[in-house]
């Protein structure tokens, strides 16, 4: 059974449509990361995931109809919206109390065990810590709980490096154990490549890209073009081009690996400039820099 | 999406094993768990009525002791003392009814402004849980606390009579009748259900304004008398919502809840549970409690 699966999932408000009637499915076990410019539907997407905003359309999460069993739901889902939305009065201890309270599968002695590696006090209130403290608190309330999936909104937004790495750091070694599923959303899309199974592309509340870490590995190449090549490059339709200190470098999608090599440099593209690369494609959007 | 496994890590999923920490789910208590954390927001529901009752404590100080010890005259000195002290009760009611309409209008709206509404929805708490506990602060914590404070507040009062008495080589003053907090409790229940119906629908309008709160819950009342003023010159709507406010005197008490009441014979539940006034409020107040939840599902934050 699919973690998530989504069928003409649509969603608009008033006249503007936010999802327009995509299609979507998510293994368990899969770490899929949602790539999308501001107001592609990414958090529009989640939100009806999570139960969270009424939607049309067929979506079954881990089989359940998140709108009308949100809290069941939430028994088995964990979610990180950014780094704002723990309540500022809030204590660490009584954080832990509550989700303890509350929360059938909550293993407190974990979440105090992740808080010890930290500087936070559990007499702290929330606003008294830094941002990133909060994302670490945050953090250790979900890694405590025992969830199928798990859902993060740009869960790094606002945070120093050292923090963002320490995050993806704690979520794979500690967190991913193969039978959970993780969706996430980011624009620092270069933090989360090495992480993810698979990859979906959003734009204007449609998917533009969807595959897995190994078919974006065997399908897109980038060459570094000797200049003396460019034409014969050209000619073999790269999906982009972009110029790097006098240097071309093209991107081809489904090209055969041999015929590149003779023309340059050849390796695996990063996700953004694949991003940029499919979006420039689409209409609406800025083109890339084809010269 | 594709069923391949990702190269980077390894092995292929969905094969549907079980994490080997999983633990047998532990029992909760969302209600529970709920009020406790409306309490730890929202502190002047119990901070306001100690700090009412330690005013109205110092007044009495000054009002009963300072004049009894003044006094010289044994008789005088002992009718001063013995004076009820009826107004200390009403302050107190009167602080939890103010202290409980800010807190319902701020209650379903305040966690939609700080975005927090995302973390509790992140929760397995149901949408009917949270109405439920906000509600329960006004009608059932804010009067549970009003009792509390307002008997400790009278045994207080009653030891310092007695000091004052002793002191003076009289007699201690008259224990406390068990009739007091009796009639203490009937009232704050009284109070409780009648202003059910005006609590439940500030938790209405809190779950669904995006800004001013009290404008919008004022609003309609307002509109409404106004309009039935300018076109019909009647005002129904107006002795209606009058009733609404001050109605339970009458209903629950004898003589219209007029002057002091000392005795149980006063009290007059019977005809308080039979008039249609009360079973219309609560009715009333289910209904907004209920399309309060459902906005509370409908509404993200502001």
């Amino acid at each position: 059974m699919p973690c998530i699966e989504a069928h003409g999932l649509r969603k608009a408000y008033g006249a503007t449509v936010a999802l327009d009637g995509i299609d979507l499915s998510v293994e368990e076990g899969h770490i899929l990361g949602l790539i999308g410019p501001n107001g592609a539907g990414k958090t529009t997407a989640l939100n009806a995931i999570l139960g969270l905003a009424p939607y049309q359309g067929e979506l079954k999460v881990l089989g359940r109809d998140p709108w009308t069993e949100r809290d069941q739901l939430m028994r088995d889902v964990c979610f990180i919206a950014d780094v704002a939305v723990l309540p500022r009065w809030l204590r660490v201890s009584q954080a832990l109390d509550y989700v303890a309270g509350v929360h059938p599968r909550f293993d407190r002695a974990k979440a105090e065990a992740f808080l010890a590696k930290t500087a936070i006090k559990r007499a702290s209130k929330v606003r008294e810590l830094s941002k990133g403290m909060v994302t670490q608190l945050h953090l250790a309330l979900v890694m405590a709980i025992d969830a199928r999936l798990l859902v993060l909104d740009e869960p790094t937004l606002g945070l120093d490096i050292l923090y963002r790495k320490q995050f993806y750091d704690s979520l794979l070694n500690d967190y991913y154990d193969r039978s959970r599923t993780i969706v996430v959303t980011t624009h620092q899309v270069e933090e989360v490549q090495h992480i993810l199974t698979d990859l979906m592309f959003i734009n204007h509340g449609r998917i533009v890209l969807d595959c897995s870490m190994e078919e974006f590995e065997s399908r897109y190449l980038e060459v570094m073009v000797n200049p003396e090549h460019v034409p014969a490059a050209r000619a073999l339709k790269p999906m982009h081009e972009r110029q790097v200190f006098g240097r071309s470098i093209l991107l081809f999608d489904r090209v055969d690996r041999r015929e590149l090599a003779a023309l340059g440099e050849v390796r695996t593209p990063n996700i953004a400039d694949l991003f940029v690369a499919v979006m420039g494609n689409q209409p609406g959007m800025p083109q890339g820099a084809v010269t | 999406m594709n069923t391949q496994s990702g190269a980077t890590l390894g092995s292929p999923p969905g094969s549907n094993e079980i994490p080997a920490a999983a633990l047998p789910p532990t029992p909760t208590r969302p209600m529970y768990w709920s009020i406790r954390r409306e309490l730890w927001e929202n502190r002047s529901i119990y901070i306001v009525p100690l700090v009412v009752a330690g005013v109205v404590l110092l007044a009495f100080l000054i009002a009963t002791i300072g004049r009894a010890i003044v006094i010289v005259d044994p008789v005088e000195k002992a009718a001063v003392l013995a004076e009820r002290n009826h107004f200390a009760a009403a302050v107190m009611m009167a602080a939890a009814f103010i202290v409980g309409i800010f807190y319902c209008l701020d209650a379903l709206y305040g966690e939609r402004r700080d975005r927090s509404i995302l973390f509790w929805k992140s929760l397995p708490v149901s949408d009917l849980t949270t109405v439920l506990s906000k509600a329960s602060i006004p009608l059932v914590i804010l009067p549970l606390v009003t009792f509390v404070v307002v008997v400790a507040m009278q045994l207080v009062m009653l030891l310092l009579r007695s000091a004052a008495l002793l002191m003076s080589g009289l007699s201690a003053a008259t224990p406390l009748s068990l009739e007091q907090p009796v009639i203490l409790l009937y009232s704050l229940v009284v109070l409780a259900l009648w202003h059910a119906p005006l609590y439940a629908w500030l938790l209405l309008v809190s779950s669904w304004a995006r800004r001013a709160v009290f404008l919008w819950a004022m609003l309609p009342p307002v509109v409404i008398s106004v309009f039935e003023k300018v076109a019909f010159n009647t005002s129904y709507f107006q002795s209606m919502i009058n009733y609404r406010l001050t109605g339970f005197a009458r209903e629950a008490f004898a003589g219209g809840g007029h002057g002091s009441i000392d005795s149980l014979t006063q009290l007059t539940p019977g005809n308080f549970l039979s008039a249609p006034g009360l079973w219309i409020g609560l009715a009333f107040a289910a209904a907004f409690l209920l399309a309060a939840t459902r906005m509370r599902r409908y509404r993200e934050p502001i």
